[in-house]
C-alpha cells in the first residue's frame, strides 16, 4: 500500500513534470491569474525572447490594483496608471489572454473573480504575481504567489521551477463564538506564529471549526497564510466547496473526482499547531505587521518594538479598544465578498457611522449581488461610501489612501508602515469589528452590538 | 546575465527586523512597466522626507560614508509581504549585490536570486558582527562558488544557497533556459492528462 500523503503532497505529486537530481521540480501550473501591476515586464520578456504564451486558455487577467473605485467612469489622470492600463490591454490582446477589464461584468480583484468564475478548482495548481494567491487554496488547490520573472516562466512554459515546501497542519477545534469570524482565527494564527513563523511551509487548515466555515470564510483564512510567511494555505474540498462552485461559468459539472482529495489518515505533517475556536475573541492588530495582533479586549504588549509604537502613536500596556479612528475600510481580497458585506451591513443597518467609511466590493458580481440585496442602501444610509470594485485602500495605489497620521480600521491584510498611504496607521480586523468601529468612531468590540 | 563569482564592497546597516517589500518599494512608486530606474525609489518612505525626494538625513543610506554601498546588512525575515519583484529590481538598481540577514521571506529570496542579488543567511553571532561592520561602512566580501562571506575582522562563514540557483548565477544563465529545455516533457505531460484540466484526485 502506498504511504499516506497529505493533501498538499497529492497535488504536488500530480503536477511534477520533471525532477532531476540537484534541480528544483518542473511543476505544471493549471491556472495562471494575471493583473496589471506585476505583469508588464513579464510580457516584455516574452517579446524579447520571441516567445508566445504557451497556454493562453489557462491564463486569465483582470485589472484591480491601480484603478479608481470612485465611480463607474474610472477616470484616470496619472500617466503612469494610463501606461499600465494600456500595457495590460495590449499584452492580453497580443498574447491571446482573456482580460476582465474595466466595464466587464467579471472585473474585480483577481482573488475574488477566480473563484467566482469557477476557474479556481480543487486539485489545481494556481499561481499569480501576487502574494495573496494563497486565497485559492480554500478550494483544495495548491495556490501561491510568484514574482514577475516567474510570471514570464509560466506564460512561456506553463511551468515553474519549485523546491518542495514543508507541510504545516493548523487544526482549529471547537466552535466560534458569536462575533468571532475566520478573520479572527487567521489573525490569531499569525499572532501566535509571528510574521515569518511559517516560512518554507504550506498550511493545511483542518478541524471542526474549519469544516463549519463558508467558502468565503475559508478564503479569508487562506488569503492571509502568507502573512505568517507560509507560501500557501489549503482546505480539503467538501460538500461546501462543491455546492459553492456548482453552476459557476467555468466550474466542472461533476465533482466526484475530488471526493478523495484530502489528507490520508496517518499522513504526517512537518509541523502542527492547534487553536481552540471557543477561546478566541475578535482580533485587532496594534503594530506594523500582521503578527502584531491581540484580542480586542487586550492591552498592547510591553515587548512591542519601539519603531512600531512610534509609528502607530500608541503606548505599550494600554488597551486599543476605545481609541479614536478616522477611517474604516471594508474591502480587499481578504474581506470584500458578499458574506463580508452582509456581515458589515448587519451591524450598520439603521445606524450612522462616525468615521469616513469606504465599502469597496471585491468584484462587479459582488457589487451587483449586494445591490440586489439592498446592502448598498444600508451602507449609504449609514453614511458610508459605496464604491466600484478594486484593491483600493488595501494597497493605496489608486488614490484611495489615508492621510498622514490617520487611524484606519481595515478589513484588509497588511498593516505595514505606509501600506494604506504614507504615515497612515492601519488596524486590521474583521468586517464585523470594522463595522462596529465605524458606528462608534472608535476601535470597538462588536460583541456588545450583537 | 553576467556570471557572479566573488565580489567585495562597502556595507551599510539597516538593523530592523521584518523589513517588508512595501518598505523596500512602496506600492505607489511601483506603477511602472519597466524594471529599470527603480533605484531612486528604494526605501522611499524612509529615505526621503517628502514626495519631492528630499533626503532624510537620519536614514542609514543617507548618512555620510554610506554612498556607494553594495552590501546591505538587514534584520531577519527580510523581504516579507508582497511578491513584487520591484523590490529586488530597486535594490539592484541602487547598486546592492548582496543582502546579509538571519533569514529571508520565500518569495523575496526567489525574486532576488533571479536578479543576481545574493541573499546571504548567517547565524545571529555572525550577523551581529556584520551589523557592527556595516555601521562603519566597512567592506564585506562574498564568494558565491564557495558560499562564503568574509567580514572585515577576517572572520568568515558559509551560507546556504540552492545548488541549482547557484549554478545559474555562477554561469550567468537564467532559469528560463532550463524550463525551455523541458518543453518536450511538458508537452508529454499535457497529452498524458488530456486537455481537460486538473484532476489530482489520487
Amino acid at each position: 500500500m502506498a504511504a499516506p500523503r497529505t493533501l498538499f503532497e497529492k497535488i504536488w505529486d500530480a503536477h511534477v513534470v520533471a525532477a532531476e537530481p540537484d534541480c528544483p521540480a518542473v511543476l505544471y501550473i493549471d491556472l495562471h491569474l494575471v493583473h496589471e501591476m506585476t505583469s508588464p515586464q513579464a510580457f516584455a520578456g516574452l517579446r524579447r525572447r520571441g516567445l508566445k504564451a504557451r497556454r493562453p486558455e489557462r491564463t486569465v487577467a483582470t485589472i484591480d490594483h491601480i484603478i479608481p473605485t470612485i465611480d463607474k467612469a474610472r477616470t484616470v489622470s496619472d500617466p503612469a496608471v494610463k501606461d499600465l492600463l494600456s500595457a495590460i490591454e495590449k499584452n492580453c490582446r497580443d498574447f491571446g489572454v482573456a482580460l476582465h477589464g474595466i466595464g466587464d461584468e467579471y472585473q474585480g480583484i483577481v482573488h475574488v473573480i477566480g473563484p467566482e468564475l469557477g476557474l479556481t478548482q480543487p486539485g489545481m495548481t494556481i499561481v499569480c504575481g501576487d502574494s495573496h494567491t494563497s486565497t485559492h487554496g480554500a478550494f483544495g488547490a495548491l495556490a501561491f504567489g510568484i514574482g514577475t520573472s516567474e510570471v514570464e516562466h509560466v506564460l512561456a512554459t506553463q511551468c515553474l521551477l519549485q523546491r518542495k515546501p514543508k507541510t504545516f497542519e493548523v487544526r482549529v477545534d471547537g466552535r466560534l463564538r458569536p462575533g468571532v469570524t475566520s478573520k479572527d482565527i487567521i489573525l490569531a494564527v499569525i499572532a501566535r506564529l509571528g510574521i515569518g513563523g511559517a516560512t518554507g511551509h504550506v498550511f493545511e487548515y483542518r478541524g471542526d471549526a474549519v469544516r463549519a466555515l463558508s467558502m468565503e470564510e475559508r478564503m479569508t483564512m487562506c488569503n492571509m497564510s502568507i502573512e505568517a510567511g507560509a507560501r500557501a494555505g489549503m482546505v480539503a474540498p467538501d460538500e461546501t466547496t462543491f455546492g459553492w462552485l456548482k453552476g459557476r461559468p467555468f466550474a466542472p459539472g461533476d465533482f466526484s473526482a475530488f471526493r478523495d482529495l484530502k489528507t490520508d489518515d496517518g499522513a504526517v505533517f512537518d509541523r502542527t499547531m492547534t487553536i481552540d475556536a471557543d477561546a478566541l475573541e475578535p482580533m485587532i492588530t496594534y503594530g506594523t505587521n500582521p503578527g502584531m495582533g491581540m484580542g480586542v479586549t487586550g492591552t498592547i504588549p510591553s515587548d512591542t518594538a519601539k519603531q512600531a509604537l512610534d509609528y502607530m502613536g500608541l503606548e505599550a500596556g494600554r488597551p486599543l479598544a476605545g481609541h479614536p479612528i478616522d477611517v474604516v475600510f471594508i474591502g480587499s481580497c481578504t474581506n470584500s465578498r458578499i458574506t463580508d458585506l452582509r456581515a458589515a451591513a448587519s451591524i450598520l443597518k439603521g445606524r450612522r457611522v462616525k468615521a469616513r467609511v469606504l465599502v469597496v466590493p471585491g468584484s462587479e458580481q459582488v457589487k451587483r449581488q449586494a445591490e440586489r440585496e439592498g446592502l448598498d442602501r444600508i451602507f449609504l444610509d449609514a453614511g458610508c461610501e459605496w464604491r466600484e470594485p478594486g484593491c483600493s485602500m488595501c494597497i493605496a495605489m489608486n488614490g484611495d489612501e489615508l492621510k498622514e497620521g490617520q487611524y484606519c480600521v481595515s478589513t484588509s491584510n497588511r498593516n505595514f508602515e505606509g501600506r494604506q498611504g504614507k504615515g497612515g496607521r492601519t488596524i486590521l480586523a474583521s468586517p464585523l469589528t470594522a463595522a462596529a468601529s465605524a458606528i462608534e468612531g472608535r476601535v470597538t468590540d462588536v460583541r456588545k452590538m450583537l | 546575465m553576467d556570471p557572479i563569482t566573488t565580489f567585495r564592497g562597502k556595507s551599510v546597516a539597516l538593523n530592523i527586523p521584518n523589513i517588508d517589500t512595501d518598505q523596500v518599494t512602496p506600492a505607489n512608486y511601483t506603477k511602472v512597466t519597466d524594471k529599470q530606474g527603480l533605484g531612486k525609489i528604494l526605501f522611499a518612505h524612509w529615505r526621503y522626507k517628502n514626495a519631492q525626494f528630499d533626503p532624510n538625513p537620519d536614514f542609514p543610506l543617507n548618512r555620510p560614508g554610506a554612498e556607494g554601498a553594495t552590501i546591505l546588512v538587514a534584520g531577519g525575515n527580510f523581504g516579507c509581504g508582497s511578491s513584487r519583484e520591484h523590490a529586488p529590481w530597486a535594490l539592484v538598481g541602487y547598486g546592492f549585490r548582496a543582502i546579509v540577514s538571519t533569514s529571508f521571506a520565500d518569495i523575496f529570496r526567489n525574486n532576488a536570486l533571479k536578479n543576481g542579488l545574493i541573499p546571504v543567511v548567517v547565524d545571529p553571532a555572525v550577523h551581529g558582527e556584520a551589523l557592527a561592520a556595516a555601521e562603519k561602512h566597512l567592506d564585506i566580501a562574498v564568494d558565491l562558488p564557495n558560499q562564503k562571506v568574509t567580514l572585515p575582522s577576517g572572520r568568515s562563514a558559509t551560507f546556504p544557497i540552492d545548488p541549482f540557483q547557484k549554478r545559474c548565477l555562477v554561469q550567468g544563465v537564467d532559469e528560463m533556459g532550463y524550463l525551455l529545455a523541458h518543453l518536450e516533457e511538458i508537452g508529454a505531460f499535457e497529452r498524458r492528462r488530456g486537455e481537460s484540466g486538473a484532476a489530482a484526485s489520487k
